[in-house]
């Protein structure tokens, strides 16, 4: 059984037997919760239907936060999409799902936490594109949130998933690192590469602060929700073509770690500092909340 | 920890703290009560009283008394229905000495007359921590069955009760006893792990050492 406290055991496993990092979660955690495959096949696919609906929700161009302070924007992408803009539509149409999913969590819409609230467009906007797109099977898709679901526990238990305790980084990059890995085994590629991909992502989301304007899960989560989108699929694209991580994926989760116990509690989600303390991100807290006594 | 602890929950967004916890402080208030509610008074203290509109946690509470789930979709639109389901609602400041910054207390009246008070803070995470229900100090999260016994704070109180326990098999994960004077009223809180079978808690009333025993079920 795993103790999802190594990165590096876990690919060795999946190495060892053969077989892809989704496949050795989905047999260990069917013997940990005593359930069958089928049955937590089940339970992971009903999260994806949840994503799915997240983002068609999401698109609505009338949605708007309970604050007020957001909403709309993913449709607005998605309409840019059309053109193909610079990156080309799918590029565009993925992170326009991740900014949809992210505006419905703001618009109190039902939403799958992954790893968290705060972070939940990324898979959407990363797997369920995808799928979205016949780049995968529905199974396939469905499998690769237990590789994803495999690196966020691991990043969990050594380092942290929370805002508060971590900053950003510890959501948004956990999210990040987990969408990278789940891609890399989409596209086919090796359990090695999947934890490259995740190390990658990591390693460019390092040091991002949690500082939300008014304490809102919407300014500036939202948009680093799609950005997240975008250096998952780089680091994915950078460990499909056979790059590697120099520093491994357990190492960088560690350092995650270090570098979240080194921010200042008014970085991490407090919303002392940062964006948050701006001029306009004071102006728009008291637009919300009224003016602080 | 599990997989889906990671890829979930389900949930309505923003934040699992002032969505998911503030349903389930609404919920303990809803099962406390026991009946249909018509009048519900909220207050809320430190960062909920400051923030609760912008987080839609007032929406949450008002759910939660509805009995809504934390992944329903209508949470969002719960003050509408509550209107229209004639519940009166309400919301002002209050300050608790000492009270985590997310606290609430909800005063539920329901349509026979009964009345539930619950205190309770969304500590983070969706979790939950309920800290007085009807003006007495406990300590309990609403993960587990939980039973609370009022009793004359006297010898062999204890042991009565949880005699009837280990006779019905159930087994207690945990127990605390508060109370707010030697000789005087006294507040068992007990967790336990498993169901409650419904002869228990008539049995555990009709104890003459019994004022009153409540059970709220796990959430």
């Amino acid at each position: 059984m795993f103790n999802y406290e190594s990165i590096e055991d876990i690919c060795r496993e999946a190495e060892a037997r053969g077989i892809r990092i989704s496949e050795a979660v989905l047999d260990d955690q069917s013997e940990q919760l005593e359930k069958s495959r089928e049955e937590l096949f089940a339970l992971m696919s009903a999260r994806l239907d949840v994503m799915e609906q997240a983002v068609s929700a999401g698109l609505d161009p009338e949605l708007r936060s309970t604050s007020g302070l957001t909403g709309g924007d993913a449709a607005r992408l998605w309409a840019r999409s059309g053109s193909g803009g610079m990156t080309g539509g799918f590029m565009l149409r993925s992170m326009a799902r991740a900014m949809a999913v992210s505006e419905n969590n703001a618009a109190m819409g039902r939403i799958v936490a992954a790893p968290t609230a705060g972070s939940c467009g990324i898979l959407p906007g990363t797997v369920a594109s995808l799928l979205a797109e016949g780049r995968c099977t529905r199974e396939q898709a469905v499998l690769s949130l237990f590789t994803a679901g495999a690196f966020g526990m691991v990043i969990a238990q050594k380092a942290s998933i929370s805002g508060a305790e971590g900053g950003c980084q510890a959501e948004c990059g956990a999210a990040c690192a987990m969408a990278a890995a789940a891609l890399v085994e989409l596209m086919g590629g090796s359990p090695r590469q999947s934890a490259d991909a995740a190390a990658m992502a990591l390693k460019n989301q390092l040091g991002l602060v949690c500082d939300p304007v008014a304490g809102l899960v919407e300014i500036p989560c939202i948009k680093r929700n799609v950005a997240g989108v975008s250096i998952a699929f780089a680091a994915a694209e950078m460990a499909l073509a056979g790059i590697e991580s120099r520093i491994p994926a357990d190492e960088c989760v560690d350092a995650m770690r270090e570098v979240g116990e080194a921010l200042p509690a008014s970085l991490r989600e407090t919303a002392k500092a940062g964006l948050a303390a701006t001029p306009t991100g004071k102006r728009l807290r008291e637009q919300v909340f009224g003016r602080e006594e | 920890m599990n997989v889906f602890d990671i890829i979930g929950p389900i949930m309505i967004g923003p934040s699992s703290s002032h969505t998911a916890g503030a349903v389930r402080l609404g919920r303990v208030a809803s099962k406390l009560l026991g009946e249909r509610p018509v009048k519900a008074e909220i207050e809320l203290t430190g960062s909920f009283a400051q923030t609760y509109r912008g987080h839609g946690t007032d929406k949450a509470l008002v759910a939660g008394i509805m009995g809504f789930d934390s992944d329903d979709e209508r949470i969002r639109s719960s003050l509408e229905l509550a209107r229209e389901k004639g519940i009166a609602v309400s919301f002002s400041e209050t300050t608790i000495p000492g009270a985590h910054p997310n606290t609430a207390r909800i005063t539920l009246t329901g349509a026979g007359g009964r009345r539930a008070v619950v205190r309770g803070a969304s500590v983070g995470g969706g979790s939950i921590l309920i800290t007085a229900v009807n003006g007495m100090g406990v300590s309990f999260t609403g993960q587990y069955n939980t039973i609370l016994v009022l009793h004359q704070d006297k010898p062999g109180a204890i042991a009565v009760v949880t005699h009837f326990m280990a006779h019905s098999g159930v087994n207690i994960g945990n127990f605390r006893l508060s109370r707010e004077r030697r000789g005087g009223e006294a507040l068992m809180t007990i967790e336990i792990d498993g169901g409650v079978p419904e002869e228990l808690m008539d049995r555990l009333r009709a104890l003459p050492e019994v004022q009153q025993a409540i059970l709220i079920p796990a959430l």
